[in-house]
């Protein structure tokens, strides 16, 4: 029996370049480059770690919803050793928040098949942290979030999972949805020849009628939060900043008693 | 008036500062309720009767500490039943944020993370204020469905003592027959530094690759020490080996949003202000007068922490006689 591990990944908005809201007050994808979220490359390290464990008796299959670009997250995760690749993708999934983007990708999930999901912790536009408990929630099975390590065996998956105030180890029956945190382990750069290969792998695309689901349930219309306002925070005036001649730590020291903290 | 229901975090008993502040946000919007689980809940009741708690509805199911996060989900949705409220309100930490999640696709609510504020709308329903993109925007937000499920981080509001009816019930929850699916199968306390934690911290001081070894962060902690501090530590630090991952301050770290942050030897890319952007007042010494973190600054040192810092602790032990 054969592991099935699906990954899923997000193309976001690059926290390098100038992140924004379009007028619709969605994220805005026109004015900044795209990327693989940096969060979800270690769960694609991580699927492919459990996969080598496996000794090839499991595949990686690379799951986003997105719009056409976020095909590009697909094809690095590929690049990174993943086996195939599925993209959802639908005009009607605009502007879908996170419980219609948790159904589109349970739905996909359950038909792509699957023992294991891993995700990334969160994303690194939204930051919400919730997909990974909403699909375990939605599909019925045992969720392992946060994990800072994790492994399968004999049809269980277990891993540590660090708190504020203990650091648990945890297990679960397959199947399972596990989220990892950066603390996982160094995702790996793909390799000339993994860029090569992924060429050729299969990318299949799906949009809402595949997946047997009613517009309405999804994008703006579908959505159970509304965002009514958007401000760029104004810019901090700019603060003094001096030169340590000697005396700057008793400088920093009377500033701190200017505004009370000492 | 109407109830609103607030999840408390609590440590064996102890309840945590950000439940308090949820306590205040709380009372813009109706009367809290306040539902305490696990190992210690029933001892949380005074303190929560003392900062406006109307009923406090305490389980200490064995089933918490044993499988993860679905218990919780379970008990809370039997809390909504009960008060049938107009919100729900958690303190955001990557649990509640879980738990508040589930619980919201079961009650068919949308959810909104990590607001920095709350207050009641024209309706009397919550608005969410959020910040985005690494404090570059602030956000309003509703939820339209459902009874709005809301996590609210640390330091966004004030603690106020007042007193609340503060009658105690018991919540017999029963647990879905998926509850056991996550164990624990074993839990090692973080051996606790004496610090305050560092989301809830009033100051924080972080110390970066400026450093320059892991020793050289006893300064930082006795600079956090001297003020009352927490210390938070830069995703160099930490993947430098120099602390623990526990106390990183960034994108992939902690945010928080403390009154004060001090950081040392951090340039302030974009992933570390991510994490600590929206901090009312900040101060950094870096060496580097061109390091990103000065055009955040109220107050800055360009020079070098090995001398401004214990300069600094020095003088702050001082002044504090």
């Amino acid at each position: 029996m054969s592991l099935r591990i699906v990954v899923c990944v997000k193309y976001v908005p690059d926290a390098s370049g100038d992140r924004g809201f379009a007028d619709d007050l969605t994220v805005d994808r026109e004015g900044v480059d795209g990327l693989l979220s940096e969060l979800d490359e270690y769960a694609v390290e991580q699927a492919l770690r459990i996969s080598e464990a496996a000794d090839g008796d499991a595949s990686v299959t690379v799951l986003t919803v997105g719009p056409e670009d976020a095909r590009e997250a697909v094809r690095k995760a590929l690049s990174m050793g993943a086996d195939a690749g599925i993209h959802v993708e639908d005009d009607d999934l605009h502007g879908s928040d996170v419980m219609g983007t948790s159904l589109v990708v349970a739905s996909a999930v359950e038909r792509a098949g699957f023992d294991l999901v891993v995700c990334g912790m969160a994303s690194t536009d939204g930051v919400m942290g919730v997909l990974p408990a909403l699909l375990a929630e939605r599909l019925g099975v045992a969720q392992l979030s946060l994990l800072s390590e994790v492994s399968v065996a004999g049809g269980v998956v277990s891993g540590r999972r660090d708190g504020d105030v203990a650091s648990e180890v945890v297990e679960a029956e397959l199947p399972a949805v596990v989220s990892v945190t950066d603390q996982s382990g160094e995702a790996r750069y793909p390799s000339f020849k993994g860029i090569m290969a992924a060429k050729k792998k299969k990318v299949e695309s799906w949009d809402l009628e595949e997946l047997e689901l009613d517009a309405e349930l999804v994008g703006a219309a579908g959505a159970w939060t509304a965002v009514d306002g958007v401000e760029a925070r104004a810019a901090r005036s700019a603060g003094t900043v001096v030169k340590d001649e000697g005396e700057g730590g008793r400088g920093v020291a009377e500033f701190l008693a200017s505004r009370k903290f000492v | 008036m109407a109830d609103v229901l607030v999840v408390v975090d609590h440590v064996e008993g102890s309840v945590r500062k950000p439940t308090l502040e949820l306590l205040t946000v709380a009372r813009r919007l109706g009367t809290p309720v306040a539902v305490a689980l696990g190992a210690g809940a029933g001892q949380t009741a005074e303190v929560l009767a003392g900062h406006g708690a109307s009923r406090i509805l305490v389980s200490e199911a064995s089933e918490f500490a044993d499988f993860l996060v679905v218990p919780k989900v379970d008990a809370v949705q039997r809390a909504v039943e009960l008060v049938d409220p107009v919100a729900v309100l958690f303190v955001s930490s990557g649990e509640n944020k879980e738990i508040a999640a589930r619980l919201a696709l079961r009650l068919e609510s949308g959810v909104i993370t990590d607001a920095v504020d709350v207050e009641a709308g024209e309706d009397g329903r919550p608005v969410a204020v959020q910040s985005a993109f690494a404090a570059s925007y602030t956000t309003r937000s509703r939820v339209t469905r459902g009874i709005p499920v809301i996590t609210v981080k640390p330091n966004s509001a004030p603690v106020e003592p007042v007193e609340g009816a503060g009658a105690v019930e018991e919540l017999a929850v029963d647990f879905a027959a998926g509850v056991r699916g996550a164990r624990v199968v074993s839990r090692s306390a973080r051996e606790s530094t004496g610090r305050p934690e560092l989301t809830e911290a009033a100051i924080v001081v972080s110390g970066g690759r400026g450093l320059g070894s892991g020793e050289n962060f006893a300064l930082i902690e006795a600079l956090a020490d001297a003020l009352g501090g927490a210390v938070g530590a830069s995703r160099a630090a930490v993947d430098a080996g120099w602390y623990p991952h526990a106390h990183q301050v960034g994108q992939t770290g902690k945010s928080v949003s403390p009154q004060l942050y001090i950081a040392s030897g951090i340039s302030g890319a974009i992933q570390h202000r991510a994490g600590m952007q929206t901090s009312k007042t900040i101060v950094a010494i870096n060496k580097d007068a061109e390091a990103p973190i000065f055009d955040l600054v109220d107050y800055g040192v360009v020079g070098d922490l090995h001398t401004v810092v214990p300069q600094l602790t020095e003088e702050v032990a001082a002044r504090k006689g």
